[in-house]
């Protein structure tokens, strides 16, 4: 950040401070002075550590996002919420089916959607959520894996359930099943592992690594590229 | 959006893309000649980052003594040890177990999974939550060589290429007879890897790949394995102790020389504790946030090389620490995302990185450090663009993925990228991505052989932190392959081990206090503190002020 930044006013977690524009709440926490330890992780938007409600001034609505990709604005009050209490129940993949019932044994909360949609305003990365879990109440375990494939994790959506649903772990246990049991079976793949099984390319491996560098090196660069 | 001044390159771009798109159409992604042998030589020693003059120093302690290796990698290990026999009793164990896996990124959670499978009592601590790790940022992909047209033989010969033929064999060897069997356990997991109608892999080239080999979950692949890990790993708590919060900050040896467990700080509760452990792995990623050479990184929060750090001071030697993986991709604006990757994906769906003038300079698919080194040429050269800071950046044509496939193309296969963008109202469909290569990969680090073992019994090493593997420059989609591949390795090589019988002598810290008399004899400043555990961001003029500033080696 350039040193003579503009700067803005904001609450952290309910404390004035000022702070650089431009920043994120995570660049905004650091500078005001805070060594990060929860609520802090990849700070790129995959990891969902930095889960943040904030209110903008000027505005009721009290929303979510991510610390590290939410910019600060003048007068916006920010608390993070690094974890979000949750039912996480304990499975063994080998022993579930990949239906309705699976969901109606270890989430029988799911059916108390209401289908009020706050889960879907509060995903910080636009998914579906009303949707996906819809899709699971349906038995239709391919469509919630697909919509909730991008999920996180940040728990945003649990917060603001009036079902108390715990979404993400669903949708978590959705996918599993679906890349489990309902994805089709790569033909090629299975054909390869009974080749590596049978020894089929043990001689050639073996003749790469003990190949002097002079004649490696003039292999590797002759070789064909054929991508596409 | 990028600003008005920044128009007039765009048009540029603009205006030589429907060429572009002619020539990828007739030729594929072979756009541009591929650099040959001395060609790839010229560019790395004149604007590759570690080929700089400046880039390295003679490392005086330790196992490597006497080695070059990069500079802030020497500042952490020519530093002072936290932990003294001293301050701590020994004989007082907070914890006892078989296996302690340091680390829960894939590699850990591998680990954790194998050594769980075959019943030994396991421990996974991580200093943030479980999963938090580079792992799971990773975008593009995943490689194994599964397909018609490829085999491990091919496979080989890119991972050793792209290594500059660095690599130890027997790693090499282990990472591409492995890759299949990786795609199907973690499969078997349930991890939805893109697939075609009949089921058959969705596979695209990566940098130095001689085949379409690189397998992927949208550009979330990372997230994709790692989550699930996760989530089993949670699903056996009657195996596997999990301690989240809790860094480990040295590694405690036995009187025989054995590894016998490891110092643990949680970094909440500001309080230390003492396990025991029968085998150790270490798989505590790399080194991005050290910031080498002021570069701006891709890397996750806590990936700041506690584990070479740890590994070296009990006597575990260093390989090819003398190299950084730079991803020719990082972003430079908008600001607020400097340094962030852009994958390597994007280029493997046919974007094409283009000067100011909007003119292809280079084959999109070079090995990493080729392919870096040719942005900083057109930079260094005047033919970059200059962000609203002053950075230097060359565009990623990201519009041509959707001429060269259709509508839809991005959504589908880069989500995480187009919704990046999309928040600081960039529309990468629309317009080129501004670019410049960011510190990505550490790819060396302790030395082990195919079982994962360090020349120290009972320390294996899995994932980033170990070294041999990739050499000195990795391909892309082969990080997310060795976590898996050497990760479950370690697990179960770990758990083998005791089985057969460990037993333990006395524990002792003899081995740091006798780095921390060597680290004195250097006459290093004693404000010197190693490992690292968190990168601070807190500006000058306020850490200035901060009580832990004026005490050496204090833990926030």
């Amino acid at each position: 950040m350039a040193e003579k930044q503009k700067m803005i006013k904001v609450y952290l977690t309910g404390e004035l401070f000022e702070v650089p524009e431009g920043s994120t709440i995570m660049m905004a926490l650091e500078y005001a002075g805070f060594q990060l330890k929860q609520g802090v992780g990849c700070r790129e938007g995959y990891c969902g550590a930095c889960a943040t409600v904030y209110r903008e001034k000027g505005d009721y609505k009290l929303k979510g996002g991510l610390a590290c990709q939410t910019v600060v604005s003048e007068g916006m009050a920010i608390t993070q919420i690094p974890s979000v209490p949750a039912e996480k129940p304990i499975y063994d993949l080998n022993d579930l089916t990949p239906d309705v019932g699976t969901f109606t044994k270890l989430f029988p909360s799911v059916f108390r959607c209401v289908s009020c949609n706050s889960c879907t305003k509060a995903c910080p990365q636009d998914i579906e959520v009303m949707d996906y879990i819809q899709a699971i109440i349906r038995g239709d375990l391919a469509k919630a894996a697909d919509i909730s494939f991008d999920c996180i994790r940040c728990g945003l959506c649990a917060m603001r359930c009036p079902a108390e649903i715990v979404q993400y772990n669903n949708a978590t246990l959705a996918r599993r099943l679906y890349g489990k049991y309902l994805a089709k079976k790569s033909p090629e793949l299975e054909k390869r592992l009974e080749e590596i099984k049978s020894g089929k390319y043990d001689k050639e491996i073996k003749e790469l690594k003990e190949m002097p560098h002079d004649e490696l090196s003039k292999i590797y660069y002759k070789r064909e590229i054929k991508i596409s | 959006m990028y600003p008005e001044y920044m128009q007039e390159s765009i048009k540029k771009v603009e205006k030589t893309r429907p060429k572009r798109l002619e020539i990828a159409r007739k030729y594929g992604k072979k756009v541009f000649d591929a650099m040959g042998e001395k060609e790839r030589e010229d560019v790395l020693n004149t604007y590759h980052p570690d080929y700089k003059a400046d880039a390295l120093k003679e490392l005086r302690i330790g196992p490597n003594k006497g080695e070059k290796l990069i500079n802030e990698v020497v500042n952490i290990l020519e530093a002072y040890p936290r932990n003294l026999s001293a301050t701590f009793d020994l004989s007082k164990v907070d914890y006892e177990t078989d296996v302690l896996v340091i680390g829960a990124g894939s590699a850990g959670l591998s680990a954790a999974l194998e050594a769980a499978r075959l019943d030994v009592k396991t421990m996974l601590v991580t200093k943030l939550r479980l999963g938090d790790s580079n792992s799971m940022m990773a975008q593009g992909g995943i490689q194994a060589a599964d397909q018609e047209d490829d085999n491990p033989r091919l496979h080989y010969l890119d991972v050793i290429g792209g290594g500059h033929f660095d690599n130890k064999p027997e790693l090499v060897e282990a990472l591409v007879m492995d890759g299949p069997k990786s795609i199907k356990w973690l499969e078997e997991l349930g991890v939805m890897f893109d697939k075609k109608e009949d089921g058959s892999m969705m596979v695209k080239p990566g940098g130095g790949t001689c085949r379409n080999r690189m397998h992927s979950t949208r550009d979330y692949t990372g997230a994709g394995i790692c989550r699930v890990l996760r989530d089993e790993v949670q699903n056996k708590p009657d195996k596997i102790d999990i301690l989240e919060y809790t860094a480990a900050t040295e590694l405690i040896m036995d009187d025989k020389g054995q590894v016998a467990g490891a110092i643990l700080y949680h970094i909440e509760l500001k309080e230390y504790f003492i396990v025991k452990a029968k085998s150790v792995i270490m798989a505590t990623g790399g080194f991005g946030r050290l910031h080498i050479r002021n570069f701006e990184t891709t890397n996750h929060y806590g990936a700041t090389a506690d584990g070479l750090v740890m590994g070296y001071r009990a006597g575990a030697n260093l390989l090819f620490m003398d190299s950084v993986q730079y991803h020719p991709t990082g972003a430079v604006f908008p600001e607020q995302i400097v340094g962030f990757l852009c994958t390597e994906k994007i280029r493997g769906l046919g974007a094409q990185p283009v000067n100011y003038d909007g003119e292809l300079f280079v084959f999109p698919l070079e090995p990493r450090d080729v392919e870096a080194s040719a942005f900083i040429c057109e930079c260094e050269n005047g033919r970059g663009v200059t962000t609203p800071s002053g950075l230097k950046g060359i565009w990623l044509d990201s519009p041509l993925i959707e001429e060269l496939s259709g509508e839809g193309t991005i959504e589908k296969n880069l989500p995480a990228m187009l919704r990046q963008f999309q928040r600081f109202d960039i529309d990468i469909r629309k317009y080129p991505m501004l670019v410049y290569p960011t510190l990505h990969y550490q790819n060396g680090g302790l030395e082990i052989n195919e079982k994962t073992e360090t020349s120290i019994p009972g320390l294996y090493v899995a994932g980033e932190s170990s070294g041999g593997v990739h050499g000195r420059n990795r391909l892309m989609g082969n990080s997310q392959l060795d976590i898996i591949v050497f990760g479950r390795r370690s697990g179960i090589f770990a758990a083998k081990r005791v089985k057969k019988g460990v037993q333990l002598g006395k524990l002792t810290l003899e081995h740091v206090d006798n780095y921390a008399k060597e680290v004195e004899k250097l006459g290093i400043d004693k404000s010197q503190v190693s490992p690292m555990i968190l990168p601070d961001y807190i500006p000058d003029h306020v850490k200035a002020k901060q009580l832990t500033t004026n005490y050496y080696g204090t833990l926030f």
